[in-house]
């Protein structure tokens, strides 16, 4: 646990030791911070039926910076050490390959969170401000923020595994990239196909993190979503550790 | 403190490593030697258990560097070849992080670091960021990070390569203290400096053991290979040099002018030494000698002749 913990704080302090990491959260509380704006107009124009955590979590303005996002967290982590050489004095050193992987992962993890931590003020001046409750009830906060938290767990997930199977940051990124929109679009045919009830339409929705966000914001849980995004993100992570190994002792 | 017994690396269809036995004792410090290619890199990362080996086996300190990996790196202090750092870190910081990945307790973590920022005379600089070092630091820094966890082994591969002279001068004087505590085994593909720093040399080639010895013996055992250089003012000397030739225990004798003198190259026969002969019969014949002399067998001989390549 000291090793995981000391691998952890190493990746935390090397996130904030690249000016990337500022770049990423300054543009990151713009785009929010728009988003945010856009939730409070869509109330003002009277939609009537949806509150104000339901509007800043179901925008085109929030999808478009989280997808975005995990490549510009993840890309960095095994890509640069394999290119810089520094993952044999890492790997020589006494520790297990999956403390690696796992410190790196929550590291990233970690930065994920941080990024959305602010969005949570927002919600505490919209109502010192407006006196409008910002949720129906605690529930859909606790429903939006954990569906924050479990897409995270697997999106994170796939961008460590892009990043360990490259030695480039940008072909890692855009590898992630790639797989992370193939999988959102995936769960947006559920919009385009008709009929409810079919075999297709529920295998979209069980895929489909537009739906699950729509469902969770509101206060509605479905173990469903939990189960998958917590099951994918084991597979992805057994993945990355196999790749990790591998691609070491390929070399 | 190593073992290795027919350790072979092969990466597809070529073979890197092929079937190599050595033994290191404590406190020695062992080169290897060996042209580029010849498997002296893979070695080391085999042994400090960064990669598998595809047959054979190796230990470290009583522990299997692939079965038991984790104890037998606890042991080990490697270097690679390109001194990989985290350029975003300050020196003290990198140490103090390495330190303690590697398992020195807290509180004794400040000292350990301050031990070797001394010892690599790196007070000056801990708290710059690595990435602005220059590279002689940067091997330091490295050297620094091999043994901040007071290994019993320290591997170091190429810990001179791309130094200044002056810089290459600090990091030998700092091997040569550190064998107090550590054994150390060593790569370089420098000849002079195997000679200089180390007890014993593990010559290397295309992946195979072709000698191990001390570098005298080495050089002892190759001493026959050597001329010697005989200088004279001669009347004539073609017939000079088949008058040397007829000497006992001549084998061969080649020679050019250089101005009045004539330079005679003479190989002798194995385990002879005709000097004295030599001189004896340039007495006699009253010629006047400007030198006779054995040149010393360097260690690049022995590598050429062992290798099989040509002098470099």
């Amino acid at each position: 646990m000291r090793k995981f913990l000391i691998l952890f704080g190493r990746e935390v302090s090397s996130a904030f030791h690249q000016p990337l990491a500022y770049v990423v959260l300054f543009f990151f509380l713009i785009v929010t911070g728009f988003n945010f704006q856009a939730g409070v107009t869509l109330l003002n124009t009277g939609a009537g039926t949806v509150t104000m955590v339901q509007a800043f979590f179901n925008t085109v303005y929030f999808w478009f910076p989280f997808v975005l996002v995990f490549p510009l967290i993840t890309m960095r982590v095994f890509a640069e050490e394999a290119k810089m050489g520094t993952i044999e004095t890492l790997m020589t050193a006494p520790v297990k390959d999956s403390q690696v992987v796992l410190a790196k992962y929550a590291g990233c993890l970690f930065f994920y969170l941080i990024l959305w931590a602010p969005s949570l003020i927002y919600f505490v001046v919209f109502q010192e401000i407006t006196g409008v409750k910002a949720a129906g009830a605690v529930g859909s906060y606790v429903g939006a923020y954990g569906m924050l938290v479990l897409m995270g767990l697997l999106f994170t997930a796939i961008g460590c595994l892009a990043s360990a199977l490259t030695d480039n940051q940008i072909v890692a990124a855009i590898i992630s990239f790639a797989a992370i929109l193939g999988f959102f679009f995936l769960g947006l045919l559920s919009f385009l196909l008709p009929s409810t009830g079919t075999f297709l339409r529920e295998l979209t929705y069980y895929l489909s993190p537009v739906e699950h966000m729509m469902d969770f914001s509101q206060g509605l849980f479905d173990t469903r979503p939990v189960v998958f995004y917590i099951s994918s993100t084991l597979l992805v992570l057994f993945a990355t550790f196999h790749i990790f190994q591998y691609r070491r002792w390929k070399s | 403190m190593i073992k290795v017994e027919k350790l072979t690396k092969r990466f597809g269809g070529f073979t890197a490593v092929n079937g190599i036995d050595f033994e290191v004792q404590k406190g020695e410090i062992v080169g290897f030697l060996g042209p580029n290619g010849a498997g002296k890199s893979t070695t080391m990362r085999m042994l400090s258990g960064f990669l598998p080996p595809t047959s054979g086996k190796a230990e470290v300190a009583g522990f299997d560097v692939f079965a038991d990996s984790l104890r037998a790196r606890e042991h080990i202090g490697y270097m690679p070849e390109s001194v990989p750092l985290y350029t975003d870190m300050r020196v003290h910081e990198f140490l103090r992080y390495r330190a303690a990945l590697k398992g020195v307790p807290g509180r004794r973590l400040k000292e350990r670091v301050g031990d070797v920022l001394e010892l690599c005379g790196l007070q000056d600089v801990e708290k710059k960021i690595i990435g602005n070092l220059s590279k002689g630091y940067r091997q330091r820094v490295g050297l620094a990070d091999a043994m901040s966890h007071e290994p019993d082994l320290l591997i170091l591969d190429e810990p001179t390569i791309g130094l200044d002279p002056n810089q290459i001068r600090l990091v030998r004087d700092l091997i040569r203290n550190l064998r107090r505590h550590h054994t150390i085994l060593l790569s370089t593909h420098i000849l002079p400096e195997g000679e200089m720093l180390c007890s014993r040399v593990i010559i290397i080639n295309k992946g195979g053991i072709e000698a191990l010895d001390t570098p005298q013996n080495l050089r002892a055992h190759l001493g026959q290979a050597g001329h010697i250089l005989f200088d004279a003012i001669v009347p004539d000397a073609q017939a000079a040099a088949s008058a040397l030739r007829a000497l006992e225990s001549v084998q061969s004798v080649s020679h050019r002018a250089d101005g009045e003198w004539t330079v005679f190259t003479i190989h002798p026969a194995p385990s002879h030494d005709p000097r004295e002969s030599l001189y004896r019969h340039a007495v006699d014949n009253k010629w006047r000698i400007r030198e006779i002399s054995r040149p010393p067998v360097s260690l690049e001989q022995v590598f050429a002749e062992v290798t099989g390549g040509e002098e470099i």
